[in-house]
C-alpha cells in the first residue's frame, strides 16, 4: 500500500518558486532515497510534506488521506515523523525530555530508543544542547521515533559526522528498515544510501527527473544528476 | 533604629516580590515561548482585581473573589490570545507593543463603563486580618504574610510545571524551536492559548491580592507593569526562577531603600531634604540595579536560553 503520494507538486519562498513538480511516492515499509545536488529542492520537498513551507500547488497523501496544507502538527498526528535537517533538538530540554516531550503510545518507548542508541541512555539526564553532533543527530531520531511515526522522513541525517558516527547510524537505519519501519531518507552519500534504499528519486531544479531501483542507478545518470 | 522595623521592612519587600513575581512569571513565560511583548499584562491584574472586588461585595466572600479573579483573568487572557494577540506573534516588537498598548485603553475605558471612576474597596477577609507573632516578638500583619506564602506555593507549583510536566517540556521545547514542537505533533496554538491564560490567571491572582491592600481601579495595573518588565530583564527572559529571585530583589530593594536611604540621609541632612532626597534616590534604584545586572550579564540572571 502507498504511505506518502506527493503528486505535482509545486512550492514556492515568496517570489521564487523552488519546486515545479515534484512527484514523489512511499509505499508501506520500503526506504526511498530522495536525492540531487545542493538546491535542486529535497529540503524544500520534505517541508511541503509536513507543511511547514506551505505548496502552492499540488496534492499530498498520506496512508489514504489528503493532508495537503493541514498544520503541521496535524500531519505529524497522521504519522509522519520528521527528523529535520541541522537537528533542531531542543537545546534547554534535557536528552530524555526531547523525546518525552512530544511522544505518542507505540512500540517505539523510551526503552526502545535507548536498545538503538545506547549513549542516550547514559546521556538521559543532560541538556541536549551538551551533546556532540553525532548525539544530537542519535537523538533526533530518537526523538522522531517516540511519536511512532509511520513514515519516518530523515533530512541530511549524516552531514558532517565522523564516518565512525556515520556508520553508527546508518547501522541504525539498517535496522530500522528490518523492522519494517518506512522510511524517506535524504542522503548524498550513495555508498551508504545504496544499500539501505529499496528505491530512489532524483530531483533536478524542482522537479522529479528519475525514479528507479538503486541497480539501476548507473553512472551516466549519477554524473548527469549528482555529481559536482 | 529598631531591628523589629527592619525585619519588617524586609518582609514587605518579599511581599511586594512575591506580587510582582505573579505578574512577572506570566509575562515572561508569554514572551520567552511566544516572542511576544504583552503591554495588556497589566489590564490583566486590574481585570482580576476588579473581579474580586466585585463578587466579594456581591457575595461577601473574599475568596469566592478569589476565584473569580483567576478565573475572569484567564478568560479575558484566552479571549484576547484568540481574537487579539495570536495574529501579533509573526509581527515585530513595534506591531505587538502599539497592539497590546491599545489593548490598555480598552481595557481601561471599558472597566470604567461597567464599574465608574470611582475606586472600589476590597476588604481583607476576617480570618486573614490582624498581625501573627513571629519569632523574636515581631508582629506582622498576617494578610501580608499570606500573599507571601501563595508568591511562594505558586512558585514551586509553577516551578513543578515547567520542569516535571509533560506542559512543561512542550512550553520549554516551544521556546526553544516552535516550528520543530509543532512538526513532532503538538498543536502550539492551543499550546499558546493555555500559556496565555496561565499568565493572565497569576496576573488577575497579583491583583485580586493586592487589591486588598490598596484600592482597585483603573489604571492600577500599569505602574505594576513597568516594574514586572524589570524583574524579566533583571531575571532573564522566559525563565521562571529568574522571575522568583528577580522579583523578590527588586521587591526588596525597593522597598528598603525607600525606608533606609531617607534615614541615612538624615545623618548629614535636615529631615525634609533627607527625605525628599532620599525618596527619589530609593525610587531610581531598581532601575540603576537592572542597569547593573545589564553590565555583568546581558541575557539576565537565569535566562532560559543561555
Amino acid at each position: 500500500m502507498t504511505l506518502l503520494e506527493v503528486s505535482a507538486l509545486e512550492t514556492c519562498y515568496g517570489a521564487s518558486q523552488a519546486l515545479f513538480g515534484v512527484e514523489l511516492a512511499v509505499g508501506e515499509g520500503e526506504v526511498v532515497a530522495l536525492m540531487g545536488r545542493n538546491g535542486m529542492g529535497k529540503t524544500t520537498t520534505i517541508r511541503s510534506v509536513c507543511n511547514l513551507t506551505p505548496p502552492r500547488a499540488g496534492t499530498i497523501r498520506f496512508a489514504g488521506r489528503e493532508i495537503t496544507r493541514l498544520s503541521p502538527h496535524r500531519i505529524a498526528r497522521c504519522g509522519v515523523g520528521l527528523v529535520p535537517e541541522g537537528r533542531r533538538c531542543f537545546a534547554n530540554l534535557t536528552v530524555e525530555e526531547n523525546m518525552r516531550a512530544a511522544a505518542r503510545p507505540g512500540r517505539w518507548t523510551l526503552e526502545a530508543v535507548h536498545d538503538l542508541f545506547p549513549q542516550l541512555a547514559e546521556r538521559r539526564r543532560q541538556y541536549a544542547g551538551t551533546l556532540s553532533g553525532g548525539e544530537q543527530q542519535m537523538l533526533a531520531i530518537g526523538r522522531a521515533l517516540t511519536t511512532n511515526p509511520r513514515l519516518l522522513i530523515l533530512d541530511e541525517a549524516t552531514e558532517g559526522l565522523a564516518p565512525l558516527v556515520r556508520r553508527e547510524i546508518w547501522a541504525a537505519l539498517r535496522r530500522l528498515k528490518e523492522l519494517g519501519q518506512s522510511i524517506l531518507v535524504v542522503d548524498k552519500t550513495l555508498k551508504e544510501l545504496m544499500p539501505v534504499a529499496d528505491r530512489c528519486i532524483i530531483l533536478e531544479k524542482g522537479r522529479t527527473v528519475w525514479q528507479g531501483r538503486p541497480a539501476d542507478l548507473g553512472e551516466d545518470i549519477q554524473d548527469r544528476y549528482l555529481g559536482v | 533604629m529598631q531591628i523589629d522595623l527592619l525585619i519588617e521592612q524586609v518582609l514587605n519587600g518579599v511581599q511586594f516580590g512575591v506580587m510582582l513575581f505573579l505578574m512577572a512569571a506570566g509575562l515572561t513565560l508569554i514572551f520567552g515561548v511566544m516572542g511576544l511583548i504583552n503591554l495588556a499584562h497589566g489590564s490583566l491584574y486590574m481585570v482580576g482585581a476588579f473581579a474580586c472586588a466585585a463578587v466579594a461585595a456581591a457575595t461577601g466572600s473574599f475568596w469566592l473573589g478569589l476565584v473569580a479573579s483567576l478565573a475572569a483573568a484567564a478568560a479575558a487572557g484566552a479571549i484576547v490570545e484568540v481574537v487579539v494577540v495570536r495574529r501579533l506573534y509573526k509581527r515585530d516588537h513595534l506591531d505587538q507593543v502599539l497592539a497590546t498598548f491599545a489593548l490598555i485603553l480598552i481595557f481601561s475605558e471599558g472597566t470604567r463603563w461597567l464599574f465608574g471612576s470611582s475606586p472600589l474597596y476590597l476588604n481583607i477577609p476576617g480570618a486573614l486580618s490582624g498581625a501573627v507573632s513571629l519569632p523574636g516578638d515581631l508582629d506582622y500583619s498576617l494578610y501580608r504574610l499570606f500573599i507571601i506564602i501563595v508568591g511562594m506555593a505558586v512558585a514551586a507549583g509553577l516551578y513543578f510545571l515547567i520542569a516535571h510536566t509533560r506542559l512543561g517540556m512542550r512550553i520549554r521545547a516551544g521556546e526553544s524551536d516552535r516550528e520543530m514542537i509543532a512538526a513532532l505533533g503538538v498543536d502550539i496554538t492551543t499550546l499558546y492559548t493555555l500559556v496565555f491564560a496561565l499568565g493572565a490567571a497569576l496576573a488577575g491572582l497579583a491583583g485580586a491580592m493586592v487589591g486588598a491592600l490598596q484600592s482597585v481601579q483603573v489604571g492600577m495595573g500599569e505602574p505594576v507593569l513597568i516594574l514586572a518588565f524589570v524583574v524579566v530583564v533583571i531575571g532573564g527572559i522566559g525563565s521562571i526562577k529568574g522571575a522568583l529571585i528577580g522579583a523578590v530583589l527588586v521587591g526588596v530593594i525597593d522597598t528598603l531603600g525607600r525606608f533606609l536611604l531617607p534615614a541615612a540621609l538624615h545623618l548629614f541632612l535636615p529631615a525634609s531634604q533627607a527625605a525628599s532626597i532620599g525618596g527619589s534616590i530609593a525610587s531610581m534604584l531598581i532601575y540603576v540595579f537592572m542597569a547593573l545586572v545589564l553590565v555583568v550579564r546581558p541575557q539576565g540572571l537565569f535566562s532560559a536560553n543561555a
